[in-house]
């Protein structure tokens, strides 16, 4: 079942054409890699998804309501996370997790945060300022965050973006355990190939605005004939594949 | 309109300010300052024969209304510049916030920042100054509740500001009062403003409030000429600063500048 509908959205700003009528669904429960070079228009359309850039036009549809209408019910079971986008770092750590709490209707604030602060292992930094953590840790406060409100979309925007590759792979863990224990979708977006090659079951290849490809990994590297993703990549961003 | 995202911006803030002594400053600071300089100065004028005027009373009660108005006005844009600056503005709008809500926020934000300043200026100018504040009953209300108003339509306004020209636009948020002082007849009557001045100073609800507080000084009566006035005046500035808040907000969204918003 589809849980993501996205029907010819397009994004014009001024003269230049972000996102070029796309078209594409998601389904429940997996984890889908948005891709394709700087300026192709992964953000743009990950920032459309949460109506925080108004589309020129087409319709995003979530969980079968329309974001026009509905925006409120949409947002509340979606969530994103970004390591280019900050939790304040002059509250404690336990401060910003009880804000987004609070924001998102938690119920029981102190369970949920203990609770996901146990399965992120930083319940021992929850009384420490957040200024005060590595990247490593801000990133993991980052997805106890996106997890608060037990979302049934996450939207990952290079995630793993600025950490080492120990950190990296332990978070790459991390994604696979909330897709699987709490039935998640993800749609994410990375430019670490060989990463989404290891998580992704699916992957959408933008270039210039367009969808220029969208399957299996593993089907996409056998269709163009190369020996792994990121030579796939390669010709895309190369624009020997049209 | 949900309690709960209300709540939790209205605590967002309440958690800084618990802890930071930049923004406790930024909240008593000044008041207290102006508060020790104004009565020293109205208890020196107190010695010229002012016609019967008690112009410790009017001077204070001044800068207390002006505190008001400035706090009012102040909580509303430096809660917006604080996600800004924090980079946390896109976090925020990516729950199921409503921008009316993120409003109301804000704006409960100022009553808290503005009992706080007239807890505080009060009790100074009653140790100090022997001024006590609730000394005309419940006359004086209706024209602080335009000052509150009048605040949060200047901190839409000035947040609409920044929000289409950015950081670069931030002085606003602690100045833009400043440019409507001389004309508010904060300290002095309007008859003082040349004939220009004060028709352009009469479309601002501040100067009916600082008119309307200066009558009730004077002869205890509620002037509900300046009262009607400030309503009136107060009810176009604040549909106008939603309008403006709104195209602006929705501009940025239909410009993708939420998030590079610095």
């Amino acid at each position: 079942m589809a849980i993501l509908e996205v029907h010819h959205l397009v994004k014009k700003f001024k003269t230049d054409t972000a996102v070029a009528g796309i078209s594409f669904e998601i389904e429940e429960g997996k984890i889908t890699g948005l891709l394709g070079p700087n300026g192709a228009g992964k953000t743009t359309t990950i920032l459309m998804l949460l109506d925080v850039i108004t589309p020129t036009s087409g319709t995003i549809r979530m969980f079968g309501k329309d974001m026009r209408h509905d925006r409120e019910a949409i947002l509340s079971k979606v969530n994103f996370s970004s390591p280019y986008v900050a939790l304040p770092s002059n509250m404690r750590v336990w401060e910003n997790l009880a804000t987004f709490a609070r924001l998102y209707g938690v119920r029981d604030v102190k369970r949920k945060i203990e609770a996901l602060a146990d399965f992120f292992e930083i319940r021992a930094l929850l009384h420490k300022m957040t200024s005060a953590l590595s990247t490593g840790q801000l990133t993991r406060l980052n997805l106890t965050k996106a997890l608060l409100n037990d979302p049934k979309l996450l939207l990952l925007d290079e995630p793993t973006a600025s950490l080492d590759p120990d950190i990296a792979d332990r978070t790459r863990t991390l994604f696979k355990r909330i897709q699987k224990e709490w039935n998640v979708t993800i749609l994410y977006t990375s430019h670490n190939m060989a990463e989404v090659e290891a998580l992704c079951e699916r992957v959408i290849f933008l270039q210039a605005g367009k969808i220029v490809d969208d399957g299996k990994p593993q089907e996409l590297i056998h269709k163009y004939g190369h020996k792994d993703l990121n030579e796939v990549f390669l010709s895309i961003a190369r624009n020997e594949i049209t | 309109m949900k309690l709960h995202r209300i709540n939790a911006l209205l605590f967002r803030h309440l958690y800084l300010y618990k802890r930071s002594v930049p923004r406790l400053m930024d909240i008593f600071f000044w008041p207290v300052v102006e508060l020790i300089l104004w009565g020293f100065i109205s208890l020196y004028l107190g010695r010229f024969n002012m016609n019967g005027v008690n112009i410790v009373t009017v001077l204070l009660g001044a800068i207390i209304f002006w505190d008001i108005l400035s706090q009012s006005q102040r909580a509303v844009s430096v809660a917006f510049l604080e996600d800004v600056w924090e980079r946390n503005l896109l976090n925020i709008f990516v729950s199921p916030l409503t921008i009316s809500e993120f409003v109301v926020a804000t704006v409960l934000l100022g009553w808290v920042r503005v009992m706080m300043v007239g807890v505080v200026m009060g009790i100074l100018a009653s140790a100090l100054y022997h001024l006590n504040i609730f000394q005309f009953g419940f006359s004086l209300i209706p024209f602080v509740m335009n000052l509150l108003l009048f605040g949060w339509s200047a901190g839409l306004f000035a947040t609409a500001i920044i929000l289409r020209y950015g950081t670069a636009a931030q002085v606003l948020a602690f100045s833009l009062l400043f440019l409507v002082q001389p004309l508010s007849a904060v300290f002095y009557p309007v008859s003082i403003l040349p004939i220009g001045a004060q028709w352009i100073a009469m479309l601002l609800p501040s100067t009916h409030v600082f008119e309307g507080m200066r009558a009730v000084i004077a002869t205890g009566k509620v002037p509900y000429a300046n009262l009607g006035w400030a309503f009136l005046t107060n009810a176009i500035c604040l549909f106008l600063s939603i309008v403006y808040f709104s195209h602006m907000f929705a501009r940025v969204k239909e410009e993708g500048r939420l998030i590079k918003l610095d």
